[in-house]
């Protein structure tokens, strides 16, 4: 890091990161619902429209799959649109869009039209939501040929990442954990809520620096498990690896598409052991492609059978919050479970 | 209790299926030279009526009558007849070719020549068609060659998707004409982005969306028209009306309880309907809306009326669903026949001219059709590397992709 630094919570590293990017390239154009004049629910976008213009920064109509496909048009065109979906459980009207639009784009075109375009979305649950607020849709983007999909966990990750999404010629999935969105949270809801300014990864630089998409991040180095995890559960994870005394070694993986296999592999031939945490439900979901990966690469150098904790196989439930949420104890069990064999 | 009936659902059904007489008595057209010409600029209200009638030019005489009369000149008219000549040999040819293997799939354009070659020449190269799969005049017209239009059909060593496209999927960003996808509707919004874009960077270049009466009871269609509206985007919202979609008539869009055109007038949008079968209606009509967005009055949606005369595609064989001689009574008639009397009736045309143009067209295609067998056809030949698949998934292929070209031994 070099430079000066701010300390700023989620928001403000990601409208920060948008104002950088709109100062470098005036072809970066902002819009979704209520992101111009109001500056968005998350005030993420605030400022933005003042500063640049509404040809810049502008309101939408209440329609994903429309916000998408102008953004798609727009960035075939040239310009470089980074739109927000007011809450990943929105994103659904939008799907056929980014999955047979944007995603293929470059591909059946013979890369004649491309989609640089970013699609960031509040994501994540522990904020009782319930079912539309709360949802982990990630798997239903890695399995896209085509999209890059991105999940930071902190203020610093979530302004290089964001400024590397938009600077990406390809269409990137942005998954922002609103529960991260204002402080860190390790799944202990009883206890009072910690603000960015008290972590060092609150602390961001001013200027522009990024961090490379497909990278991941080692959040804790380790030698006697490997915990695959990202988003709020890079938090639950480095609680439960402190309660339960494990020496835990916590890859964030930040990337979801490309994933940093390199990085996986490394640690998990090193512990021998591998558990995988995500919020989003187990059937199917991401987790089920990161067990398989370590299976294939590290098998000979396991002790123990990759186990997953997950959010239930349910929809996402308000009264049950917690009983739902993968806190650090449901992931600690795992914990002990894993050192067993 | 009140005193009710059970309630009914109601299934839409056409004017005739097979075995029955082919009837469009219901169907209301206007005279050629009927509807008003409006200014460029005037208002969606003032305009209202148009999208209930039809405008058309060339009558029954071959005349060009009326407001929308532009005064082509006799060598823009034959490259008009040309072009619509050459899509309809073109597709005959390809027709055949996908009956003998060369290719798995085509779609023809037959009765709907007039929509694409004529809205074609009232655009400037530069300005960006958001296709369907029925809009291969726009490619025609603006000179893209043949031969890689059929390099694309038999996915060939010379095919420009490499491959990787179903036959006619055509994509060409130097003609104007962008990508088609499967995804029927997806590409309306786009358009309606791309004009945005050329809005927001202060360029004088517009956009066409291209969209069927079938497919305009997709989502999308009323996505675009909301975004097209709500930030006047310098874009045509073309709608092909050619009564069906595949077996469904287009009552199931909800045609014929209103005009597509009609749509519009919830949206602010100023709409009208073309006569689809009339190259200078067609023309005129696009010129007038091109003009209408280059200037900065927004958004215009064409109804164009046609029928679809041949089958939806190659998979399909419309005597199942439909009366087998309604193309011929339906009362628009037929585009390339169309012009051609005008030509003739302005005395720039002949039979034996056409008789000619006819002979020298179908070499050419033929000569097009040689040329592109020699990259190969799907059945036979050259074809694109296995490796090509790999490639522009992403704009540089990540590890993971890296391994698999590798394990395919590619």
């Amino acid at each position: 890091m070099s430079g000066s630094t701010t300390r700023m919570t989620m928001i403000e590293a990601i409208r920060t990161a948008h104002d950088l990017a709109m100062e470098r390239d005036d072809k970066v154009v902002v819009f979704g619902e209520d992101v111009g004049y109001f500056g968005g629910v998350f005030r993420c976008t605030a400022g933005l429209q003042k500063k640049y213009g509404s040809h810049r920064c502008f309101d939408a109509p209440i329609n994903e799959s429309g916000i998408v496909g102008a953004a798609i048009g727009m960035s075939t065109y040239g310009l470089k649109p980074v739109v927000e979906i007011q809450f990943a459980d929105y994103v659904y009207p939008a799907y056929d869009q980014i999955v047979s639009e944007a995603a293929r784009m470059r591909h059946r075109s013979g890369g004649q039209f491309t989609c640089p375009m970013v699609i960031r979305m509040p994501t994540g649950g522990g904020i009782f939501g319930g079912q539309t607020h709360s949802q982990s849709p990630e798997a239903l983007f890695t399995h896209v040929s085509g999209l890059k999909v991105v999940v930071p966990s902190s203020p610093y990750d979530a302004k290089g990442l964001l400024l590397s999404a938009i600077d990406d010629p390809d269409p990137v999935i942005f998954l922002e954990p609103k529960r991260l969105y204002n402080g860190p949270f390790d799944g202990h809801h009883d206890r009072p809520v910690t603000p960015w300014k008290n972590h060092p990864l609150g602390e961001v630089p001013d200027g522009y620096e990024t961090i490379p998409l497909g990278k991941a991040a080692i959040r804790r180095e380790g030698s006697e498990v490997t915990i695959l995890a990202y988003g709020t559960m890079v938090y639950v994870a480095e609680a439960a690896a402190k309660e339960t005394g494990i020496d835990a070694e916590i890859i964030d993986l930040r990337t979801l598409l490309p994933l940093d296999i390199e990085a996986i592999t490394e640690s998990v031939k090193k512990t021998g052991r591998c558990v995988v945490i995500h919020e989003a439900t187990r059937t199917s979901g991401f987790g089920a492609e990161l067990s398989a990966t370590v299976q294939e690469a590290c098998f000979y150098h396991l002790e123990a059978p990759v186990l997953r904790v997950t959010g239930w196989d349910t929809p996402y439930p308000h009264a049950q919050e917690w009983a739902y949420f993968p806190g650090p104890d449901r992931v600690g069990r795992a914990l002990r479970e894993v050192m067993e064999d | 209790m009140p005193d009710s009936k059970p309630l009914k659902l109601r299934i839409p059904e056409p004017g005739c299926r097979p075995g029955d007489q082919p009837d469009f008595s219901d169907f209301v057209i206007p005279r050629a030279g009927e509807a008003r010409r409006p200014d460029v600029d005037a208002p969606a209200a003032d305009i209202r009526d148009m999208a209930f009638s039809i405008v058309r030019v060339i009558n029954k005489k071959g005349e060009a009558v009326g407001p929308w009369a532009d005064a082509l000149d006799a060598d823009a008219l034959r490259d008009g007849l040309r072009h619509m000549m050459t899509l309809r040999i073109f597709d005959e040819r390809m027709l055949t070719a996908q009956r003998q293997g060369k290719t798995s799939f085509y779609m023809q354009h037959l009765g709907e020549e007039a929509v694409s070659c004529a809205f074609r020449m009232a655009l400037e190269d530069g300005d960006m068609n958001f296709p369907t799969y029925r809009q291969a005049g726009l490619l025609i017209a603006g000179d893209y060659p043949l031969v890689d239009m059929m390099n694309q059909i038999y996915s060939n060593s010379k095919d420009p998707l490499k491959g990787r496209q179903l036959p006619i999927m055509y994509s060409s960003k130097e003609h104007g004409f962008f990508t088609i996808s499967g995804n029927l509707g997806t590409q309306y919004i786009q358009a309606v982005g791309w004009a945005m874009a050329s809005a927001i960077a202060g360029d004088t270049r517009i956009a066409s969306a291209w969209i069927g009466d079938g497919a305009t009871a997709e989502s999308d269609f009323y996505s675009a028209m909301v975004f097209a509206s709500t930030y006047n985007a310098p874009v045509i919202l073309n709608i092909v009306n050619n009564q069906w979609a595949i077996s469904t008539f287009q009552g199931f869009a909800r045609g014929n309880a209103v005009t597509f055109a009609e749509r519009g007038h919830g949206f602010g949008i100023p709409s009208l309907r073309v006569d689809g079968n009339d190259y200078l209606a067609v023309h005129a009509v696009a010129k007038w809306a091109a003009e209408r967005a280059r200037s900065g009055h927004g958004p215009t949606l064409i109804e164009h009326v046609t029928y679809r005369a041949g089958g939806h595609s190659t998979s399909d064989d419309p005597s199942a669903y439909r009366a087998k001689d309604e193309v011929s009574a339906w009362p628009l008639g037929d585009p390339i026949d169309r012009l051609k009397r005008h030509l003739i009736a302005i005395g720039e045309w002949s039979e034996e001219r056409h008789t000619q143009a006819q002979a020298e067209i179908a070499d050419t295609v033929r000569k097009a059709q040689k040329e592109a067998e020699k990259n190969g056809t799907l059945g036979s030949g050259s074809h694109p590397s296995p490796s090509a698949m790999f490639d522009d998934v992403y704009a540089e292929m990540p590890p993971h992709l890296r391994a698999q070209r590798q394990a395919g031994g590619h």
